[in-house]
């Protein structure tokens, strides 16, 4: 299945919800902020969240600044 | 001291860090430890699995401040006020830095997408601290929406000019019912005290900690100048005049004319 994660398409074997896919990426979950398709998903709901072929995935975390 | 109120939030110290710029993670925790901030601001960006170190999250985690999420990088409303649930979502804070500048060359906050995005934000319930130009117009219009404070530039980013609006920021601090913090362009201490014997009730310093010598020590100095400045206010300054008024008697001791 292809997803795009923030901006590069990536083929993703067996990858069905969002928790797996951030497993996946080695991304520890609380210290990012994700949306989908333009549509925050809340740390809360990432592993029941399905994805599907296309989706859009932005995945942000915190750096510095004023 | 008297504490500032923020929305609602209570704060000691008067001192607001930005976390750019700065060498390393370690020097930045460094600085802000020596800053006594208690807010302290940071920027969200794409998650890059090459550079690890850049996540901020876990370092800030452990030092019990609460962090002020900016909306930087956007040019609309729509943008910040997404930018804005993003931060809220990944940090848990109720706070939000409005920060819209569409000009990399000055880097001025674009008043009328400011505008909007505060007036949505703070309907949604965020405390939300917008960095403006120094107007005292928009300023009220700004705390009418229901901004927690206003943050007037004293001048632009990261150029160390210092106060350069001050008059503008005196205007500001005239009308305005909720707290004035001066954000970005300071450079030196003084400058810094000079904002808060003003009457502002917070200064925000960023570039002039994080490009500092040493700047752990420049954050300790910022703070001890925020705090003089403040006490200074407090104490009522003296009012000017335009003659000599003597401080000595000026009889003539020899001959008591």
């Amino acid at each position: 299945m292809k997803i795009v994660v923030n901006g590069n398409s990536q083929d993703f074997k067996g990858t069905e919800t969002l928790g797996q896919l951030l497993k996946e990426l080695d991304i520890v979950p609380e210290r990012v902020a994700v949306m989908v398709n333009d549509r925050i998903i809340p740390k809360a709901g990432r592993n029941e969240f399905g994805l599907n072929e296309g989706d859009r995935i932005e995945v942000l975390t915190f750096i510095g600044g004023g | 001291m008297k504490t500032l109120n923020l929305g609602g939030k209570e704060f000691e110290s008067r001192l607001i860090m930005g976390t750019g710029k700065f060498s390393s993670v370690e020097i930045m925790i460094e600085a802000i430890k020596a800053s006594g901030a208690e807010l302290v601001t940071v920027a969200l960006r794409r998650f890059n699995r090459e550079r690890p170190a850049d996540d901020l999250l876990g370092p800030l985690a452990q030092l019990g401040i609460t962090l002020v999420p900016n909306t930087s990088g956007a040019r609309s409303a729509a943008e910040a006020v997404r930018a804005a649930q993003l931060g809220r979502e990944l940090s848990g804070s109720p706070f939000v830095k409005v920060e819209i500048h569409p000009n990399p060359h000055h880097l001025m906050p674009d008043p009328i997408e400011t505008y909007e995005a505060c007036r949505e934000l703070a309907k949604d319930g965020f405390i939300v601290l917008p960095y403006m130009p120094a107007d005292p117009v928009l300023a009220k219009r700004l705390e009418e929406v229901g901004c927690a404070a206003v943050m007037p530039l004293g001048s632009a980013i990261g150029t160390g000019h210092g106060l350069s609006t001050a008059e503008m920021v005196k205007l500001i601090i005239a009308d305005s019912g909720i707290p004035v913090i001066v954000d970005a362009g300071l450079r030196a201490p003084s400058e810094a005290a000079a904002a808060m014997e003003m009457g502002c009730s917070a200064v925000l310093v960023n570039s002039a900690i994080a490009a500092a010598g040493n700047p752990s020590a420049m954050a300790a100095a910022f703070a001890a100048a925020v705090k003089a400045g403040f006490s200074a206010r407090a104490a009522g300054l003296m009012s000017r005049c335009d003659h000599a008024v003597a401080t000595s008697p000026l009889t003539s001791f020899l001959t008591g004319a």
